[in-house]
This record gives structure tokens, C-alpha cells and sequence, in this order.
């Protein structure tokens, strides 16, 4: 099966490193990922809120570009994911809607008959690749590191995907064959938010709080996040958090392909490390051991 | 911003909605007709589930379970005046959690997109402003871009706060994470003809004239379509 790669806008900007070690880590297996030429925003939940055929649409043209060069999509971004995966069910669920956006694509010339399966590179490296041979690939291990596994909401909810939508364990099984030890992390499908940060940001804050203190009083060394919105909200605000909350958050938060590509024998700026707002080098490097 | 008590609930006469109640309530079950088991609704127990799940609901006006309460009563127009509907995050917790699968968080982006067609709203309201913008970045490029939309968002509510974003902003472009110009798309057109088309649409619960029952409960529309048909069993239920 070919993999299409659907980066998704934030890939592009303040998701830079969740780009770069997802192609490093899918060439060092030698999976290829092929990009979606043209590629346009999935509309994400902003979209959702106007007019829903125009959402729907925007994302069925996504779908459809697909459709004509053949393969499965991997979607990075977890709003995407959901997005693009909702598109797909929507569609199938109502045959009315479906009309109304078949003939919205034909505008544009362009036909999609529903045949593309939307797929996060979580599900595509444990469910697909396997841990087993991901294991046999790597040359480091990532023993005596604490990870606190986050996967957030979108990726695992609305609907019953690839993992359990409130205890999934496909990123901590992947880790703990790497070597790594997950630390108990009751916050592992709790909401950071999305854009509340943002638009109600007190909200926003506290949410982050919470997760950051949950992975803290559990011993992590580091956050592995599956999501450039959460990777964003828990990185970018720490300080901001230190400061509404008087604590002293100073957390690694790292994409887990970043982290794979690294135990996969990448060095540091291939996937992206040093693109971090908070450095997790001294953390790995030093208590790790390097085969 | 979190200020605002709680919406009072005014129905004049027990049972009967009040004229701008129905049209709320025609407006919104017209939305509820494109949410896949939106029917559902009917089916709420009133346990809390949801509001227990809810990592937001702290912060609500009116809790998930009391939105379904209020629209049960005939009390729509408080739900959309409301701050539930613009805070939740869909996380989707209280929809998995549903012990009856009522997709909550789809219901309310249903009450989101009435809100907005009603024009029910403070004006620069964050959400709302956020999702206009965004919309037009993506109309405009195809792609959204990150930092366009967070200046002229910052721009458009708060200034200040745009100051308290300049550190942030620093440290990730001295990292390459922020892209000063727009990613344009090649087939632009293509996407504008597809908007355009897809705005010109009818959506498919719009077609059929809504009748809603001037009583206080559920009145799906399918079901006061059918009644209209004369399928159903006579007289009102």
C-alpha cells in the first residue's frame, strides 16, 4: 500500500519538527511517503462551524486528489486526522450530503467515490510497520528515559479507531519495547484545548496545568505528544503557566516520531530536536545508553 | 471574558413555545438534521455523564446535560446566548462516555452554526472572529496561515494581548517555526470554484419547508415531516 502524506498547515510552520521527523523516521524504515501534490487545509473545527457542505467539501477535495493518485493518507495532525476520517464517514453516513459535495467537487473538476482511508502514522508504524520490526531497526535505546505518553482527544475520539478512545496503549507499547519506561499518566486523553489557548485563554492555561502537573508528579522526563496543537499549547505556554500557577514547569515536550527517529540511529537535527523550545538532549544523551 | 451569569429562563405560557422560540428551535432542528443519530437527543436520561466529562464544563454557563434540559423545555434561545456553546473544545469526552450515544459535541457544534446563521453573538466575539478569519485565510490561499491569522485575530480583539505574544513569537521563528509569507496553492481556482458552488448549495434539511410543533418537546423535523405527510398516527403527541 502507498502512504500519501497530508502535512496539514501547521506541519508547515510551528509543527516544523513533527514534519521533519515524520519523513525520517518513515525513510530510515524504508517506508516511502509520497506527498498529496497541492495539497489544500483540511478546514479543520473552525471550518466546521460555518456552513457544513462548504467544510465538508474543502476536506472531500483533500480526499479526492488522493483518490487519483491511489494509497492511504497519513495525516500527522490529529485535527486533520479527525477531520479528514469525519469527511469520510459523513459522506457515507448521508447520501444527500454526499450529492451536494460531489457536485461541489465536479466545480472544480474533481470526483472522489469515498475509497481513501485516512490513517495517523501512530496507527500506520504499530498496526502496519509493527513494533517488531520497528525494534529490529533501531540502534539506540531509550533505557532509563521516562516517558509520560500523551495522545490527547482527537486522535482517539470521536469515534472507535485504532486504539481505545480512553486507555489507548499503542504509543506505550511502542516506547516500552524501545526501552523506555511510560510512567502512569492519567492524563493521556485529556483535552489541551486546541484553540481555547487562544480564544479563551484562561481556559486554555489551566487545562495545560493539568496535564503538565500530572506528567510532573509521575517522575517524566519527558512529554511525547501526537499532535501539533498540543505540542504547541504544552510547550509554548509553560512559561506562561509558571507564571498564572506558580510552578516551575521546565518539561521536554517532544513529537514521538522525534523521539523514535532518534532511537531509530537519526541524529538530533534530523528529526528535528533542536527545533524544540525546550531541550530534551542532556536528558537523552545523558542517561541513556548508546549502542 | 468569563463574567456573565446565569442565562434566566423565561417561557410565558407552560407548554407553549413563544413565537421566537419556534423559529430558534426550526433553525436548529434543521441544523440537527445533518448530525448522524441527531435524533437521539430524545433519548437523554439526564444522568450528567457528559458534564462529568467535560474538562470545560467548569467554566459553562449552562452544563452539557442542562443544554439538553433547556432544548427539552423549549428553552433553545438561552443555549444560544449562552457560553457553553463557544467553550467547548471538541474533545468529544461526553460524546464516548453517552451511555445513550447521543453525539453531544456534534449537537452543539449544530447550536454553534444556529448561533451564528441567528447572529447571536457579542460582536469581536473570540470564537466567532477566530473561525471568520480562518475561513478567509483558507479561502484566500487555500492553506491557513498560522501567523496571519493569529495577528489580525489579536488585532481585531485584543491588541495588547498581541505585545504579550511577541516572546513566544521570537523564540519560535529564531527556530524556523513561523513562516512570514503565506503557503499559496497552485489550483486556487479549483478551490474557489468548490466554495462557490458548495455556498450556493441548498443543504438537504433546507429543502423541505420545516413545519415545527408549536408544543414543548422533541418535534423532530423528520417526524412533523412525516405527520405532514399524513403517515403518522393522528393527532399530536
Amino acid at each position: 500500500m502507498k502512504y500519501l502524506y497530508y502535512p496539514g498547515c501547521s506541519l508547515e510552520s510551528t509543527g516544523k519538527p513533527y514534519d521533519v521527523s515524520v519523513r525520517t523516521v518513515f525513510k530510515l524504515l524504508g517506508f516511502e511517503l509520497e506527498e498529496i501534490a497541492d495539497w489544500n487545509c483540511c478546514g479543520a473545527t473552525a471550518y466546521m462551524s460555518v456552513k457544513e457542505t462548504v467544510a465538508l467539501s474543502i476536506s472531500a477535495r483533500v480526499l479526492a486528489l488522493a483518490e487519483k493518485i491511489g494509497g492511504e493518507i497519513i495525516a500527522p495532525c490529529s485535527s486533520c486526522y479527525t477531520i479528514l476520517s469525519k469527511t469520510n464517514r459523513d459522506l457515507k453516513a448521508n447520501p444527500e450530503l454526499e450529492e451536494l459535495v460531489k457536485e461541489a467537487l465536479d466545480a472544480g473538476g474533481l470526483t472522489y467515490n469515498g475509497t481513501v482511508s485516512v490513517r495517523h502514522p501512530l496507527d500506520v508504524l504499530v498496526n502496519d510497520i509493527g513494533i517488531e520490526l520497528i525494534t529490529a531497526k533501531a540502534v539506540r535505546s531509550l533505557h532509563g528515559l521516562k516517558t509520560a505518553n500523551y495522545y490527547g482527544c482527537q486522535l482517539v475520539r470521536p469515534e472507535k479507531g485504532f486504539d481505545d478512545r480512553e486507555f489507548p496503549t499503542s504509543m506505550d507499547n511502542l516506547f516500552a519495547s524501545l526501552g523506555a519506561e511510560n510512567v502512569y499518566f492519567p492524563a493521556k486523553v485529556r483535552c489541551c484545548g486546541g484553540m481555547l489557548m487562544t480564544t479563551f485563554t484562561e481556559v486554555g492555561l489551566k487545562l495545560n496545568h493539568d496535564i503538565l502537573q500530572r506528567a510532573k508528579e509521575n517522575a517524566a522526563d519527558v512529554i511525547l505528544t501526537t499532535c501539533p496543537m498540543c505540542h504547541i499549547n504544552l510547550e509554548g505556554y509553560q512559561s506562561e503557566i509558571n507564571k498564572k500557577f506558580h510552578t516551575n514547569f521546565n518539561m521536554p515536550i517532544v513529537y514521538f516520531t522525534q523521539l523514535l527517529g532518534w532511537a531509530l540511529g537519526a541524529g538530533m537535527e534530523e528529526v528535528g530536536m533542536e527545533l524544540n523550545l525546550i531541550p530534551i538532549e542532556h536528558r537523552v544523551v545523558g542517561g541513556v545508553v548508546t549502542r | 471574558m468569563m463574567e456573565g451569569d446565569r442565562v434566566a429562563f423565561k417561557l410565558s405560557t407552560p407548554g407553549v413555545l413563544p413565537k421566537s422560540e419556534r423559529k430558534l428551535r426550526e433553525e436548529f432542528l434543521s441544523q440537527l438534521e445533518l448530525v448522524p443519530g441527531g435524533e437521539k437527543i430524545k433519548s437523554c436520561i439526564q444522568c450528567g455523564t457528559c458534564t462529568g466529562s467535560c474538562p470545560v464544563s467548569y467554566v459553562m454557563d449552562i452544563s452539557p446535560r442542562e443544554v439538553i434540559a433547556r432544548f427539552r423545555i423549549g428553552d433553545i434561545e438561552s443555549i444560544l446566548k449562552s457560553r457553553t456553546i463557544w467553550v467547548c473544545a471538541s474533545c468529544y469526552a461526553c460524546t464516548t462516555r453517552c451511555p445513550s450515544g447521543i453525539r453531544i459535541t456534534d449537537i452543539l457544534y449544530a447550536m454553534k452554526r444556529t448561533a451564528i446563521e441567528e447572529g447571536i453573538f457579542p460582536s469581536r466575539f473570540p470564537v466567532y472572529t477566530m473561525s471568520e478569519g480562518f475561513v478567509k485565510n483558507v479561502n484566500r490561499y487555500g492553506r491557513n496561515h498560522e501567523m496571519g491569522l493569529l495577528v489580525s485575530f489579536y488585532l481585531r480583539t485584543s491588541p495588547l494581548k498581541l505585545l504579550k505574544m511577541l516572546p513566544l513569537g521570537w523564540r519560535l521563528f529564531k527556530r524556523k517555526r513561523i513562516s512570514f509569507t503565506p503557503m499559496k496553492i497552485k489550483r486556487l481556482d479549483q478551490i474557489k470554484s468548490i466554495v462557490a458552488k458548495a455556498e450556493s448549495q441548498v443543504m438537504p434539511s433546507e429543502k423541505a419547508s420545516i413545519m415545527v410543533a408549536s408544543t414543548v418537546g422533541y418535534g423532530s423535523t423528520t417526524e412533523v415531516k412525516q405527520r405532514a405527510a399524513g403517515a403518522a398516527q393522528g393527532g399530536a403527541k
